[in-house]
């Protein structure tokens, strides 16, 4: 069995390769290429790379009137950041509270935070939207990111990861003299970094990704996350500058992809074992 | 459960709580009272005010065949995804489970479409079946078929599907690995001896251990389906051609933001929210509450 190569099995996988890398790879291609040529049709697969000044132009400059893609990039950056960073600390903070502490109404303000596990930012939109009005935050880039910090699914992953730490380790702290948030930073944050990778390529990623709520909140073309800008350059079929749609394409894809890939040990172990 | 040894003091930990409670409170709590409450009144004809009118949005809802339709169309489009999704994850898992050469490389490259957005994924499809700038596209209506899914129906939907499914792949696959991984080898190993064959060993040991697995994914998958696939949908179709890609999230989007009947679009987003409840809690009836132990 072992000695004949599984042609069967690499045969399905590169399969499965093909069917994710060719949509890219084509896109890839494309961004490269004469517009005029894409609308007849003759987009080809193999890039010209002499035409890679394409990226520069849409860094730059945008096309067709959006703003220059280094901008929406820096939007995006720093929304999936807050997003990230923002969600792992409150979640850390009130996980904390909630496994080391003892306090009146401690197993409400669980239940108050947990009840919310599982309702995506989508079913709530218009309501959201009104608080949003009432604090003053739409067009704003705080509006963008605070609204999407508030979940229990992280709280619960670290609730879960504080909970198996052992009680000698908090014992010893206690006998050293080490206070509550001293315990914190020297003994739970470091057992917990694996989490915190994890949680932050999946965060990150969630952040990066977001459409519906950039969409609504922000009609301010200068707050335009990459994700929008791009939706909105295909919106006219007819007289788009493909090329340049294309580029900025590749562009979005980089950031979130260099993530997940550069952090792949982490972030698989973090998901599979903490999201179930 | 609860730990023996814990820290003392009222106040710090209220203070560490803080943040989470207040942003759990302005825009969960509020915005779902908001949304009941507004649900269950009506603006008045001239615009003064507005009246109670009790459960009318949600009859008015239910009496919709449009709505009813939507429900319909989003029920079987959240199957069609998670079928098609988790099929191809399934068989892409059982394959690179196996010792083969570059096993690792496979890996990366069927997890990295984790980080796509889904109106990525929607873009990257326009630019394969675009009747007019897609690749193959324009390549079946070269060949005499004719393919243009902002005109058909039932080719729109085919797209969305489509994309939407081909964008949860990778996050199925990864979770299908996982369990198949932690199928000790011995049962496997024992099955083989008994001189259980390939896919009769799948469909009697593997595919019964890996339930578990499987059931979280179609409780995600329908989910996702259901709420993240917005992006992919309105970046596409917009829920055309007519309504025959409108899910119910569009749905909200479109009666809520464009056409600004607050009344049915909250009464449409109280749905959905006892929906997502009702969903979450078949998940721990069935789990076991895995989630929170």
């Amino acid at each position: 069995m072992k000695d004949r190569p599984d042609y069967l099995a690499h045969a399905v996988l590169i399969l499965g390769v093909v069917l994710f890398a060719l949509p890219v790879w084509l896109v890839f291609a494309g961004s490269t290429q004469d517009s005029d040529a894409i609308m007849r049709g003759d987009l080809s697969l193999i890039p010209h790379l002499s035409n890679l000044s394409v990226y520069k132009r849409v860094l730059l400059h945008g096309t067709m009137g959006t703003e220059p893609v280094w901008h929406m990039l820096m939007i995006s950056f720093g929304m999936a950041m807050a997003i990230a960073c923002g969600k792992i600390v409150i979640s850390i903070l009130s996980a904390y509270a909630v496994v080391f502490f003892r306090f009146p109404f401690r197993q409400v303000a669980f239940w108050l935070i947990f009840v919310t596990l599982m309702l995506p930012v989508e079913v709530r939109i218009i309501p959201t939207y009104a608080v949003m009005a009432d604090f003053g935050l739409i067009n704003t880039f705080t509006g963008l990111w605070v609204p999407l910090i508030a979940s229990a699914t992280a709280t619960l992953l670290f609730r879960q990861v504080f909970t198996a730490i052992p009680d000698e380790l908090v014992e010893a702290a206690r006998i050293d003299g080490a206070g509550p948030l001293r315990f914190l930073w020297d003994i739970v944050l470091p057992v917990s970094r694996a989490n915190i990778a994890a949680l932050f390529v999946i965060l990150f990623v969630y952040g990066w990704n977001q459409y519906l709520w950039p969409l609504l909140v922000a009609t301010n073309q200068g707050l335009d996350t990459i994700v929008i800008g791009i939706v909105k350059m295909i919106g006219e079929e007819t007289q788009t500058d493909w090329g340049a749609v294309m580029a900025t394409a590749v562009l979005a894809l980089v950031p979130p992809v260099l993530v997940v890939v550069l952090m792949q040990r982490w972030f698989v172990a973090g998901l599979t074992e903490g999201e179930k | 459960m609860d730990r023996r040894t814990i820290f003392n003091g009222r106040l710090l930990p209220v203070a560490l709580l803080l943040p989470q409670l207040l942003l759990t409170f302005f825009f969960f709590y509020w915005p779902a009272g908001q949304a009941v409450w507004s649900s269950l009144i009506t603006q008045d004809a001239f615009g003064q005010g507005s009246v109670f009118v009790g459960l009318d949005n949600f009859v008015d809802l239910f009496t919709d065949p449009l709505y009813v339709a939507s429900i319909v169309r989003t029920v079987f489009f959240c199957l069609a995804v998670s079928v098609a999704a988790m099929g191809i994850a399934l068989v892409l898992a059982v394959f690179a489970d196996r010792s083969i050469a570059g096993r690792g490389i496979y890996r990366t490259l069927l997890i990295w479409p984790y980080a796509i957005a889904p109106a990525m994924s929607a873009v990257l499809f326009l630019f394969v079946l675009n009747p007019r700038v897609g690749l193959l596209g324009r390549w079946l209506n070269d060949h005499g078929i004719a393919w243009d899914y902002t005109l058909n129906g039932t080719q729109a939907m085919l797209m969305v599907i489509s994309a939407s499914a081909w964008k949860q792949v990778s996050y199925n696959f990864i979770f299908f690995l996982a369990g198949l991984q932690s199928i000790p080898r011995a049962v496997t190993e024992a099955a083989r001896m008994d001189g259980a064959k390939g896919w009769h060993r799948f469909r009697t040991i593997t595919f019964p251990l890996l339930a578990p697995t499987t059931f979280f994914l179609l409780v995600v998958n329908v989910v996702y389906a259901a709420f993240d696939t917005f992006g992919t949908i309105f970046a596409l179709t917009q829920g055309g051609p007519g309504q025959d890609t409108e899910t119910l999230v569009l749905k909200v989007f479109r009666d809520g933001v464009i056409n600004q009947d607050i009344g049915s679009s909250s009464a449409q987003s109280v749905v959905l929210m006892f929906g997502v409840i009702a969903i979450t809690a078949v998940q721990f009836r069935f789990m076991g509450r895995k989630t929170v132990s």
